[in-house]
């Protein structure tokens, strides 16, 4: 017989009968699978596809009509699908991967991270809403969907989704719960937990029947009991990730809710203990790390932390303005076969690659030199230093050299970078690199970044890109997990604390376009971050500043057993699963004198309970030095320096920097500043030390500039009188070693130093030094040393300026004494 | 670093002014500043004297690289252009030749040019005078040494 026409069964004129009918069984067996599943999706054909979506939806109304009566499937559903989403993901890598693939064009712009988390969740518990909607609806539109093939499907997605019948049974059983208000034994172990499972999976239609047996056996949060400690013996011989995973889940749960969960006589500590073991070994980490991890995130984001490190992030570039527009750039890679976009609407140059048909570090534009591939996380510290063009950079730690030549073409290569590192082979790629850019206006070299102020100093900008642990790019270089330990990262702590140290002596306090230094780590550990920072804001005359990043998330004000100054809200982390970026961090700091903060033992002490009023002052003196070292006067900038200085340490000398600013009269600047200090300095306790102390920094800046004009003043004998006041103090020992240092410094030390000694012949003495060099250094060897404030010579040498000076100090420095 | 030497500078100069001949003096003295040529490790570097003041500073076996490298100097005293003086030269060249697209790949990995990639030349041009390759769309182009790849390894150095 012939074939019978069909006429309601037309089936489209395709390629031909045989590729028809290829087609068609593809297409058929399509409908036995169920089409939600992700690894499918790219088996079927578009029109399987679109049924499997009208399906999807259709099912999902129904069920939810049908199933839902009265309590909220949604909402109630979604806590458990993002904690079970999210965990899901490495039982079915392969499926989930693709998954997350599609979901990567929606990923990469960091911005809209919350919005993309909740997508992603939401589109993720729509998977598995689909999936357990598949199975338990009939499909309306195609031929038949056969339960055979629902279940065989929900069998395979069992092996990696233990929770999802669970959790579809949960759901229904809640919903029976709150209608019949079911009660449910504690006593559950593991096997009565499989048992269900197993019975919920047999049947999918029989869900009233499994239903009243989950009514004894509960939800899976339900109280998961702790192997014993043998059975953890066991576990490291021949550890089974399936159950390894599933016991990770179990224990997420049940330390969300420890109150109502916990098994009795367990211990909170050791749920956690277990899951730490269990997260190392799934996740293969070494236990330091994975504790160091468990102190940092709440338990759901570590588990989405660690899924974030098995995958790579996006490949990212940055367009190189020298040289091309990043819409001809992508223009032309376009053309070459690559799939991009642009990168977020806070990187106005970054473009994030998808796929790409060429390789993507080999096209004729990279060897032209018209973009650098570089994370997006990196592009963030040289956005935040904002270097002005005409400055002059410091880059500490520069290679490969991608911040290097982003510092450069956002100057235009106007100005001078120097760019060093301290390490030689990584060096070749930084001039590779700036030579291909096309950068002219920097210098390479090769120091130890510890060396810096001494080699050369002064700087506008400087970037410490510090050599770290490494634990924010765990998904680059995963021998991180392992080899990291205590002392690895308190090692590396340590040099990112004597090179902050450095770049905060290089940078120039008294620029005029700049005086901030950007210190960033690609790690996210509290230690090599915030410890870090916060000491250097105890050590030097710095603060922190907002880096001007509207996105990320702030910085630690406490952790754990420290307490961190609280500026530090105004730092940025960011993480691999929050912001699809590596893990850095980047911590904006200004610099508001050039003189090394008096570290006496009362000084901690004493500046802690004022940390807290000094950020708004700080806030409103810096800008006056800033605007005073121009063509001003000298005496402001001088105050000014010693107010700053004081404030630092000892807003209680305040009170006197006020007599001394309202004494000059001249300064208009200043009479919002005293406002500040009289603010501060109301609050304060005088303090008895402290005036001596105060008096004799006042004094040094004004002595500097006297020396210029070698007048004696009557402020020599104050001087005299002072020091002896400070005599006790031992100051002596200090300004001379610091003097003998001072041979290598610029003048003003040596001034200082005079000062210090109180002899206003060898004030003198000294030669008319031109105390402008722009490049004046502190004394890194003495942390006593009584510097001034270079701020005054830095201004320029102006002999009227100075007669100003002299006047003014002498006029100030009455009441110091009174 | 040192200023180059009356030898050197000559020979140097005479290799540039191969490609763009007396405009020579317009490398020397720009509008934005006055550049000099300095030698460093056999090579020469070609800076601004705002940064050499910077770079005066950094003692000579530290000191890696500044400014633009032009070229260096071979064992035998002999100049060699590099690539990264070709922004500087291109402007200035006296003589241009540009290429089609096809023989522009071609060209980039290596190859000679055949007469039928040849899609302009300025006129006048001598036999063995000193050119400046183009493409169509008026990008300089070098010519990489025979029997040598084009350096993919700087392409993979992706930035933490």
């Amino acid at each position: 017989m012939g074939r019978k026409l069909d006429p309601t069964k037309k089936e489209k004129r395709g390629p031909g009968r045989k590729a028809r009918k290829q087609k068609g069984a593809e297409t058929e067996l399509a409908r036995f699978l169920p089409a939600a599943g992700d690894e499918n999706s790219k088996r079927l054909s578009s029109r399987a596809r679109k049924r499997a979506a009208k399906r999807r939806l259709g099912s999902a109304e129904a069920l939810e009509m049908q199933k839902f009566p009265g309590a909220k499937p949604l909402p109630g559903k979604l806590p458990k699908g993002i904690s079970g989403g999210a965990v899901q993901t490495p039982g079915r890598m392969g499926a989930q991967s693709l998954f997350h693939a599609a979901q990567g064009k929606k990923r990469p712009a960091p911005a809209h991270s919350s919005e993309e988390e909740g997508e992603e969740e939401d589109s993720e518990e729509d998977g598995v809403l689909s999936q357990g909607d598949l199975w338990g609806s009939e499909d309306s539109d195609t031929d038949m969907i056969d339960d055979y093939g629902a279940d065989s499907d929900l069998e395979d997605e069992d092996e990696g989704e233990e929770l999802l019948p669970i959790e579809r049974a949960a759901r229904k059983q809640k919903a029976q719960e709150a209608v019949a208000g079911g009660q449910w034994s504690e006593e559950e172990t593991e096997e009565e937990e499989e048992e269900e499972k197993g019975s919920s999976e047999s049947g999918p239609q029989k869900d009233d029947e499994t239903d009243g047996g989950l009514q004894i056996n509960v939800d899976e949060e339900e109280p998961f009991v702790l192997p014993p400690a043998g059975e953890m013996e066991q576990d490291a011989q021949a550890p089974d990730l399936q159950r390894i995973h599933k016991r990770i889940q179990d224990i997420v749960g049940v330390l969300r809710d420890f109150g109502t969960q916990r098994e009795e006589g367990r211990s909170r500590s050791e749920y956690l203990y277990r899951l730490q073991k269990d997260l190392a070994t799934y996740y293969s980490y070494g236990d330091f790390l994975l504790g160091k991890l468990m102190d940092l995130f709440p338990l759901s984001e570590l588990v989405e932390f660690l899924e974030a490190n098995e995958v790579p992030r996006p490949i990212t570039l940055r367009t190189n303005t020298l040289k091309t527009r990043r819409r001809d750039l992508a223009q032309a890679l376009i053309n070459r076969g690559v799939n991009l976009d642009p990168l977020g609407k806070w990187s106005k140059t970054g473009l994030v690659v998808y796929d790409s048909s060429v390789p993507i570090g080999a096209t004729p534009e990279y060897l032209a030199g018209h973009y650098m591939l570089q994370g997006a996380s990196s592009m963030l510290p040289v956005m935040a230093l904002a270097p002005q063009e005409h400055e002059r950079i410091l880059d500490m730690c520069c290679a490969p050299g991608g911040k290097t030549s982003y510092i450069a073409q956002l100057m235009k290569n106007t100005g001078v970078i120097l760019a060093n590192d301290a390490n030689a082979e990584r060096l070749k790629s930084v001039v590779g690199n700036l030579h291909r850019l096309g950068v002219t206006n920097t210098i390479i070299s090769h120091y130890d970044g510890r060396q810096f102020p001494k080699v050369v100093g002064g700087f506008d900008r400087v970037l410490l890109d510090a050599p770290c642990s490494g634990t924010g790019v765990i998904s680059k270089d995963p021998a991180v997990k392992t080899n990291k330990d205590e002392k690895d990262i308190l090692r590396c702590a340590h040099l990112q604390k004597e090179l902050l140290l450095s770049a905060i002596d290089s940078v120039n306090a008294t620029s005029k376009t700049g005086g901030y230094l950007v210190y960033c780590t690609c790690s996210i550990m509290v230690e090599e971050n915030e410890w870090v920072v916060d000491y250097a804001l105890k050590k030097r005359n710095v603060r922190l500043v907002p880096t001007g990043l509207d996105f990320g998330q702030e910085g630690f004000t406490r952790f754990r057993e420290r307490r961190f100054h609280p500026t530090l809200r105004s730092t940025r982390r960011f993480y691999p699963h929050t912001h699809n970026m590596d893990g850095f961090f980047i911590a904006k700091f200004k610099k508001f004198s050039n003189s090394l903060p008096q570290s006496q033992t009362g000084n901690s002490a004493a500046s802690t309970p004022t940390n807290l009023d000094l950020p708004e002052v700080k806030g409103q003196v810096t800008p006056k030095p800033e605007g005073s070292s121009q063509p001003a006067k000298k005496a402001r900038v001088a105050v000014k320096a010693k107010q700053q200085l004081e404030k630092r340490q000892h807003p209680k000398k305040a009170s006197f920097q006020k007599q001394n600013g309202i004494s000059k009269g001249t300064d208009s600047g200043l009479s919002p500043v005293s406002c500040d200090t009289k603010s501060q300095a109301s609050s304060k306790v005088q303090d008895s030390r402290q005036p001596a102390r105060e008096a004799e920094v006042i004094r040094r800046p004004k002595a500097a500039k006297k020396l210029k004009q070698k007048s004696a003043t009557p402020l020599s004998s104050k001087k005299v009188a002072f020091r002896k006041q400070n005599g006790p103090k031992g100051t002596d020992t200090e300004v001379s070693v610091s003097k003998t240092q001072a041979t290598l410094k610029p003048e003003d030390c040596d001034q200082s130093l005079q000062n210090a000694k109180g002899t206003e012949k060898v004030k003198q003495q000294l030669p008319e030094q031109p105390s402008r060099r722009a490049a004046f250094q502190k004394q890194n060897g003495t942390p006593k040393g009584l510097e001034t404030s270079t701020m005054s010579s830095r201004g320029s040498s102006r002999p009227p300026a100075a007669k100003r000076r002299k006047s003014q100090s002498r006029g100030s420095s009455h009441p110091v004494l009174s | 670093m040192r200023p180059l030497t009356e030898e050197e500078t000559r020979v140097m100069f005479e290799k540039i002014a191969k490609y763009i001949g007396e405009n020579l003096q317009l490398l020397v003295d720009r509008p934005d500043g006055t550049y000099c040529f300095r030698l460093h490790n056999d090579r020469v570097y070609y800076v601004s004297e705002k940064i050499l003041k910077l770079a005066a500073n950094i003692s000579g076996d530290k000191l890696v690289s500044l400014g633009t490298c032009f070229g260096k100097f071979t064992k035998t005293h002999k100049f060699r252009l590099h690539i990264t003086a070709l922004d500087y030269l291109a402007p200035y060249a006296k003589y241009k030749v540009w290429i089609k697209p096809g023989a522009e790949q071609s060209f980039l990995y290596g190859n000679h040019v055949l007469k039928s990639g040849l899609g302009r030349i300025t006129e006048n041009t001598c036999q063995y005078q000193g050119v400046v390759v183009y493409s169509m769309a008026d990008v300089p182009l070098m010519h990489p040494p025979p029997r040598s790849r084009l350096p993919r390894e700087s392409a993979e150095t992706v930035e933490r």
